[in-house]
């Protein structure tokens, strides 16, 4: 496992206290998980991802990403419907370690209360957190 | 360091079955046709499975060749912590095989099976005085299914008092087994978190125990190794708000003659067969998992019971309150005739199996605990759990400490569990292992401690001697193929 | 003690080592309310010699076969177990290993498991097979919860011509959980009348047992598609006798969803019942809420290919709570076992051997229809049947064990609505001239 320091983390993007992260994306908002996140899991081999069109609360289990030994539950960072979802990880689970802020993102969903989005961590708050 | 005992030989490739063999070939010998062919409805004939024709010869090299990829306890030292790789005798393997145990029929009459029904009376005797709870059952064909079954037990009891349950609670050090045996069961799993001392505290239990809790399951000795010490505490908590004490018996070999199971407050227990009572696991099972309770649990055990009268023994089903049946006759009875035979071969020298066993875990905690982190440094019993902590200074992780333990020529101990422990090594030596093959994994523990400290690359890229190194788990998982 | 290495010698340089008085006192920490009041009351310990003569004496009274001829199956099957199979099951790096989490030193016993996980998928169909439950009765209690799983519906219907014991299992499995058990009716010919399926509501699964527990083959295919009339609704097929599945139509060909049973019959001896062979297979779409172990096929660093446990996210061990199945160990020996047995046997082999089990069993059903026996059911059966014997056959069947033989399984104790039926069983093991004295008997 690598260091904080060697981790990334755009500035762009709010985060969760279960590290996922959450950027806009035009009208919609798109949420996945972090380097912290995937590197402390190691090697993704499976993603189970919501059907497009389900409503979710915020702290609901939107789907579950499955290391060779481990498995997490991922939680929505705010309410929404899920509009789209990364349908490349199905057979590409890798791309989460690999490039977990873009080509790895999870959902995408048309937040009920885009407001709730500013109540998530930013960068320094959620580095500051990481290391405790 | 004398040589190490790990080292090369000849062996050979092996092509999977199916990539052998020739149409026509047969490695069996077939009766003789003496009947006319009947006729058969052409809308239910299959072709019949695809199976490859081997000779005789072609499958005896085949196993003989792939059992040479593998290492078991008759090849080394197996101290795989809390899965108990004793030796296993081998005259156990000769009573199971006897012709009249292999060849019986599960549903013969009574009067034609006295022998295995006094054998499983007596075995059922025996378990009931080594753990101090009388009642016993030897149906659950594996630890986890015993675990099912005392789950069972629990449910059928709070029911018959009228007021069923809804909670169980489970120590964060348990296996995994017990949380998915009480969801099975259709409890929800409550954690309790254990103590700094690594054993449960009594009041984070009496917290958490209400009376919407069936109970706790408890094992004990736990997985770090440790004695629950307040276990009477905690029992009598639990009975107070009505609730059931289960003992998952998975390391009663720490503890026989020294602990009466029942008088600590336990109600359930199950026991591996497997793991105290020398069973071998046979690279995955069968296990056998019987079942121990009080006499006031007594009639919710499975039935058939094995029963004795002036005319023998006999099955009885005659038990309405019993939760059923676990397995679809009476267990895993030829691994109940290895224990009953290990039973008879040790009698009350059982102790003594408790005893070098707890003498040979204590050894090795220490004489590593300079080299390694011990994050519980108290008496262990069976069983001690090391962290990887002062290794991953050097970026050497629990897993290269285990991988290369593989090229010194030792079973790896087992890793990452507890989960409560980070880089868990959990080291279990057994009572059949001498001081010198002790001293042998020592030695290579040692050896391995120093070369963390030099080369930290030469443990990334262990195991060196063994056929395969190590091997691609992701893709595996990515894209799994089961079968070909 | 043969098994107990330790010399006084060893014992006293290890206790000071550990700073321990005597082997007292390493159990220091266990509190005094929890300590054994007495020694244990155990016999005195035997010699192997000793035990030796104890445990002939307990096996030498058995009924057992080939010392009796059993003309009983009923989930129980003797067939010859070839003298390989006994001997290379006792290879001890196969036999001595555990679960094989070190995949590096654990070859022999993952690539044993792959072919078996291949050849079970071979015999029944299917697609994809894991790597052993612990029996028939337990392998249908998990896959009628995987079915409740898939559907997310809480109701199940089991064939009454299911093995009556498997169904008790099941039925224990299900006692606590709140999901309903419904038994669907045996029809006229022995085969399960699927006539009423559609009043029964939103089913998560229908299970039929085939050859099912009278022998009777059940015609799947047109069972298969009442079953899936519903598209949510699993098929699970069920067996106690897979070399059936050497001559008829195997599950997966009639698109069965799971198929599972218990695999004794594939070169296991019976012992008294166990251990036997949970066998469990499904559909791949299915195969991430499945129960049990997987072996999957990989490569190592250098490419070279290997086999490892996977998709292991599914088990209790990772998932604790939320896991497929609670089930740890299971039945791998017995695994090992039947793939020695299923190579050995090969593809003509079963084909040969499948055969003559379903002709001798013909043939004692011609005998016992010549003897006067009649037969309550008329659907093709495979070495299994029930005949209705004539009146008093129960004291004929009591004096029949004083000449070694087992007659059949009287029906009445499973089966009230069967009095005076008896379930028979022939395989390769009885020959005719066993069968001819039988008939004799039955005649007199």
């Amino acid at each position: 496992m690598k260091q904080i320091s060697e981790l990334n983390f755009p500035e762009d993007a709010r985060y969760t206290d279960d590290h996922e992260w959450v950027k806009e994306n035009g009208d919609v908002i798109r949420i996945g998980i972090t380097d912290y996140a995937q590197d402390q899991l190691g090697d993704i081999v499976f993603v189970e991802l919501p059907e497009v069109g389900s409503s979710l609360s915020k702290g609901d289990v939107f789907g579950t990403v499955e290391s060779v030994k481990a498995v997490s539950e991922l939680y929505m960072p705010v309410s929404g419907e899920v509009s789209a979802v990364n349908e490349t990880l199905e057979d590409h689970p890798e791309l989460v370690n690999t490039e977990p802020y873009e080509s790895g993102w999870m959902i995408e969903i048309n937040p009920g209360d885009p407001a709730g989005i500013n109540a998530l961590k930013s960068k320094a708050e959620y580095l500051g957190m990481l290391k405790g | 360091m004398k040589e190490k005992i790990g080292t090369t030989g000849l062996i050979f490739n092996e092509p999977l079955l199916w990539e052998k063999g020739s149409p026509g070939r047969t490695g069996i010998s077939l009766p003789r046709r003496d009947v006319e062919e009947a006729p058969l409805d052409e809308k239910l004939a299959g072709e019949g499975p695809d199976f490859p024709d081997l000779s005789e010869l072609d499958v005896v090299r085949h196993f003989t060749r792939l059992s040479q990829w593998n290492f078991g306890v008759d090849s080394g030292m197996y101290p795989l912590g809390s899965c108990t790789m004793k030796y296993n005798p081998k005259t156990n393997e000769r009573q199971a095989s006897l012709p009249g145990f292999a060849g019986a029929h599960p549903l013969l009459p009574a009067k034609l099976s006295q022998g295995l029904l006094s054998l499983m009376y007596d075995l059922q005797g025996y378990l009931g005085e080594i753990t101090g709870l009388p009642a016993v059952t030897l149906q659950p064909a594996a630890g986890s299914q015993g675990e099912l079954t005392g789950m069972l037990i629990f449910s059928a009891y709070h029911r018959h008092k009228g007021k069923p349950r809804s909670k169980v609670l489970i120590p964060d050090t348990a296996h995994g087994t017990n949380p998915a045996s009480a969801t099975l069961c259709g409890f929800k799993a409550v954690a309790v978190n254990s103590g700094p001392d690594g054993v449960l505290l009594p009041e984070s239990v009496e917290a958490l125990m209400d009376d919407d809790t069936a109970g706790i399951m408890v094992t004990n000795p736990n997985t770090l190794g440790l004695f629950e010490d307040n276990i009477r505490r905690v029992a009598d908590i639990v009975h107070r708000k009505g609730g059931l004490v289960y003992g998952d018996g998975a390391n009663m070999n720490a503890v026989m003659g020294i602990v009466d199971i029942g008088d600590v407050g336990v109600d359930v227990l199950h026991l591996n067969l497997h793991k105290t009572f020398s069973t071998p696991h046979g690279g995955g099972g069968p296990g056998s998992g019987p079942v121990c309770v009080t006499r006031q649990l007594e009639p919710f055990l499975p039935v058939p019971r094995v029963v004795r009268d002036k005319d023998g023994y006999s099955l009885d089903e005659d038990y309405p309150l019993s939760v059923g049946k676990v397995h679809a006759f009476f267990g895993n009875v030829g691994i109940l005739i290895r224990a009953y035979s290990y039973i008879l071969s040790m009698g009350a020298g059982l102790k003594q199996v408790s005893q070098y066993a707890v003498l040979n875990a204590n050894y090795i905690k220490e004489r590593l605990k300079d080299l390694y982190h011990l994050p519980y440094d108290r008496p262990c019993m069976h069983e001690c759990v090391f962290t990887d902590k002062h290794q991953q200074e050097h970026h050497v992780a629990t897993l290269d400490i285990a991988k290369r333990l593989m090229d010194y020529g030792f079973h790896p101990p087992t890793i990452y569990f507890p989960l409560v422990v980070s880089g868990a090594i959990m080291i279990e030596p057994t009572e059949t292992e001498s001081k010198e093959t002790l001293d042998q994994f020592i030695d290579a523990m040692r050896q391995i401690a120093r070369e963390a400290g030099n080369c930290p690359d030469c443990l990334h890229a262990s195991p060196q001697l063994p056929k395969l190194q190590r091997l691609d788990e992701a893709s595996a998982a990515r894209h799994p193929c089961l079968g070909g | 003690m043969r098994y107990l290495p330790h010399t006084r010698e060893d014992i006293e340089a290890m206790l000071q080592v550990v700073g321990a008085k005597n082997l007292d006192a390493l159990f220091a920490g266990i509190p005094d309310d929890c300590r054994r009041k007495k020694e244990m009351n155990l016999p005195e310990p035997l010699t192997e010699w000793e035990l030796n003569r104890h445990m002939e004496k307990l096996a030498g009274g058995l009924g057992a076969s080939p010392d009796y001829a059993v003309f009983m199956g009923a989930g129980s099957y003797h067939h010859h177990i070839p003298e390989i199979t006994r001997q290379l099951l006792l290879r001890s790096e196969l036999f001595t290993a555990y679960t094989p989490y070190q995949p590096e030193i654990s070859q022999g016993t993952l690539q044993t498991i792959y072919e078996y996980q291949t050849l079970v998928c071979r015999l029944l169909g299917m697609d994809v097979a894991n790597a052993s439950m612990y029996d028939g009765a337990s392998s249908l209690a998990e896959a009628m919860l995987m079915a409740i799983r898939i559907s997310r519906r809480t109701k199940i219907a089991v064939s009454k011509a299911i093995h009556p014991l498997y169904r008790k299992v099941v039925k224990t499995y299900f006692a606590p959980t709140g999901f309903e058990v419904v038994d669907l009716p045996v029809g006229v010919d022995g085969r399960t009348d699927l006539s009423g399926l559609e009043d029964l509501g939103e089913l998560a699964g229908v299970a039929v047992q085939s050859p099912n527990f009278f022998g009777c083959i059940e015609d799947l295919d047109p069972a298969g598609k009442i079953i899936h009339t519903d598209p949510k609704t699993l098929f699970v097929v069920a067996f106690s006798e897979p070399l059936a599945y050497g001559l008829l139509r195997s599950p997966g060909v009639c698109g069965a969803d799971i198929a599972c049973g218990e695999g004794q019959s594939m070169g296991i001896p019976q012992s008294f019942g166990g251990p036997g062979l949970g066998m469990f297979a499904a559909r791949q779409q299915y195969v991430r809420n499945m129960p049990g172990r997987l072996v999957g096929k990989t490569v190592d660093l250098e490419g070279k290919p290997g086999f490892v446990l996977t998709l292991a996210t599914r088990e209790q061990h990772i998932r604790r709570e939320k896991a497929t199945s609670n089930i740890c160990s299971n039945q791998g020996l017995c695994a090992t076992a039947s793939t020695m047995y299923m190579a050995a046997l090969g593809g003509t082999g079963i084909r040969r051997l499948s055969r003559l089990n379903r002709d001798r069993a013909e043939y004692l059903k011609a005998g016992l229809s010549k003897a006067g026996c009649s037969f309550p059911y008329s659907a093709p059966t495979f070495n299994e049947f029930v005949v209705r014997f004539p009146d008093g056959f129960a004291d004929t069947w009591e004096a029949l064990l004083e000449k070694k033989i087992v007659a059949g399984l009287s029906l009445a104790p499973y089966y009230p609505d069967l009095p005076g039926c008896w379930l028979m069983c022939v395989t390769e093991t009885i020959d005719k001239a066993a069968i001819d004295k039988l008939v004799r008997e039955v005649a007199k």
